[in-house]
């Protein structure tokens, strides 16, 4: 266990620094939910008009659903560095060694949920410089965040388990191309779900990312503390299983070899 | 006895799920401290049979021991006291030289106090000092390929696996590569199992090595050893005209041991090359094949090859390479 935590650790080090030293992915990462913001916040501006939407500024429905779907997209790329290391032969490299193998993967997971800490809470000071007022303050702030590293984790296992399986960079891109508009825009994320057509609520609510966009919009807009716990159980529960996913398929990957 | 044997290699085989054979029931034993080859064309076995003595690759059947431990029962044992590497370079480009020795020490447990001098000392002895703290990705090849060395050798292995090691690299970074593992067998506390496709590195570096041809070893012994065997000198004769006719006239000849074809070459292994050789050129003119060049030369590993697989050494164009660039994508 020792070894699987420092293990873990000095992977995670080396992750970050990696990220840290690719500067143009620090700038898209900054300037991206700027321009969702304010190009949704002005597109849909008028939506919170329509009877049935609770709230009557659109930016303070909107940040929660953008941090969201940052995380998703973020994690669901996740994947590619483990390919990149497939290609490079790191990954032969490390097998070599006596690393515990579950900090392979346990690193990469991690890695995913710190970058989505670091972008939600970003994103959330940003919506409040473009208007945002947040009535649950900071503790639903911290929740948001939370909610966000939950989904994140779960997509980055997801997304590693299938780069395990597929070893190949064009399957990862068309799964995530096939798989990420629209499981967006099966979810809250930009529109109240009271004013979803009946097929599509029924389809959300089997959907992480509507979970983790229900959950977020209540921590900091709404009251009801039992919405967010149960669908951050849910998504605790979707990381979990993702995760014994990612490691099954890197067993399979190992005995394949 | 076991104490004495670094790596026991005995009838490895594996195939690969396209059912293209890997390994045909490959053995060979690595005494501790020597340099031991793998010398063989590209898609002979070699980087297999690597990858399977450092538990990276199950062989279908067979038994490995590395460093007293079996490969398949106790992998944690032998990743311990091994360092691998492969022919794909495995260094994060994107960390510095010693960013990349820091983690793979720890990776490789060697004690935190320990490693920082340890490092200092690779980068040193293998003349990265200066380029320590620049990201791998700005080094040259030479310099990639021995960080890659001090990799390996971060915790002292006892069993280094070098795979393909010169390959890709300019005529100068290989001569500085020797010298470092000259320098490392001379140290000899580290058994290296080197793979390689140039005969002059087998032959300069390797204390012994095997031919490994169709995923089984051909011939085995010291470099000495293997050109002993081929008695007397090579002679080619380059000829115009029918080569299998020559080869045919000459077959019989008092002093005249093998004669092979190649091209438009006839090569002749004699017992004395300097009295052959008039012999040999009256004999194929009498045969109406006109000899337009002839060369006299001492047996090189070349020769030991051609011998024993009835096929002339070609590193690069042969057929099989195909098969092996199969390999490759499989291997990632």
């Amino acid at each position: 266990m020792g070894q699987f935590a420092s293990d873990t650790f000095q992977l995670l080090t080396r992750h970050v620094r990696t990220t840290l030293r690719i500067p143009i992915w620090i700038l898209v990462t900054l300037v991206q939910p700027v321009i969702w913001l304010s190009l949704y916040g002005q597109l849909f501006r008028r939506i919170v008009d329509l009877p049935g939407f609770q709230v009557t500024s659109y930016i303070d429905f909107l940040t929660p659903g953008v941090v969201v779907m940052t995380a998703f997209f973020g994690s669901a790329w996740s994947g590619m560095g483990l390919l990149n290391d497939l290609n490079d032969g790191v990954m032969s490299r490390l097998l070599a060694t006596p690393v515990s193998r579950g900090a392979i993967i346990a690193a990469r997971v991690l890695h995913a949920a710190l970058t989505v800490i670091v972008q939600s809470s970003l994103i959330l000071g940003l919506g409040v410089l473009l208007g945002a007022s947040f009535a649950n303050g900071l503790g639903g702030s911290l929740a948001v965040v939370l909610v966000a590293a939950l989904l994140g984790s779960g997509f980055s296992a997801l997304s590693n388990g299938l780069a395990l399986l597929t070893r190949r960079e064009e399957t990862l891109i068309s799964v995530v191309n096939f798989f990420g508009l629209p499981l967006t825009f099966l979810s809250s994320a930009f529109i109240a779900s009271v004013l979803m057509p009946e097929w599509i609520r029924a389809i959300a609510r089997f959907n992480p990312v509507n979970w983790a966009v229900e959950a977020a919009r209540e921590a900091v807009l709404g009251n009801d503390w039992t919405v967010v716990l149960g669908h951050a159980s849910l998504l605790a529960l979707f990381a979990l299983t993702c995760g014994i996913f990612a490691t099954r398929a890197f067993a399979t990957y190992q005995r394949s070899l | 006895m076991e104490r004495e044997r670094a790596i026991v290699a005995e009838e490895l085989v594996k195939h690969y799920r396209e059912g293209v054979q890997a390994l045909a029931g490959i053995s060979f034993t690595v005494r501790r401290g020597e340099i031991y080859g793998l010398l063989g064309p590209n898609g002979a076995g070699k980087s297999t049979t690597v990858r399977i003595l450092a538990t990276l690759t199950r062989p279908d059947r067979g038994r490995a021991v590395v460093a007293g431990h079996d490969v398949l029962r106790e992998p944690g044992q032998v990743r311990r006291a091994i360092g691998y590497v492969a022919q794909a370079s495995g260094v994060d480009r994107w960390a510095t030289g010693r960013e990349n020795l820091l983690l793979q020490g720890h990776l490789q447990r060697v004690p935190p106090r320990e490693l920082r001098r340890r490092v200092d000392e690779l980068l040193e002895q293998l003349g990265l000092l200066e380029a320590a703290d620049r990201l791998v990705n700005t080094y040259s090849g030479g310099m990639r390929r021995r960080l890659d060395i001090a990799m390996g050798l971060i915790h002292r292995p006892a069993v280094l696996f070098l795979d393909e090691p010169t390959t890709g690299l300019d005529p100068e970074s290989r001569a500085l590569l020797w010298t470092d593992l000259q320098r490392l067998r001379a140290e000899g506390s580290v058994t290296v199992l080197l793979t390689t496709h140039y005969l002059d590195e087998a032959d300069r570096l390797c204390d012994r090595l095997a031919i490994v041809d169709h995923g089984r070893v051909v011939v085995e012994g010291t470099p000495a050893e293997l050109k002993a065997e081929l008695q007397g000198d090579r002679v080619t004769l380059e000829v115009e005209g029918d080569t299998g006719q020559a080869v045919r006239a000459l077959a019989g000849l008092p002093g005249v041991l093998e004669t092979v074809t190649n091209g438009t070459e006839v090569i002749a292994r004699v017992s004395e090359g300097a009295t052959a050789i008039p012999l040999l050129v009256t004999v194929l003119e009498r045969a109406g094949i006109l000899v337009s060049a002839v060369t006299l030369s001492r047996p090189s590993l070349d020769d030991v090859y051609l011998h024993h697989t009835g096929h002339r050494y070609r590193s690069e164009g042969d057929t099989r390479v195909s098969s092996l660039a199969a390999g490759a994508t499989r291997r990632t």
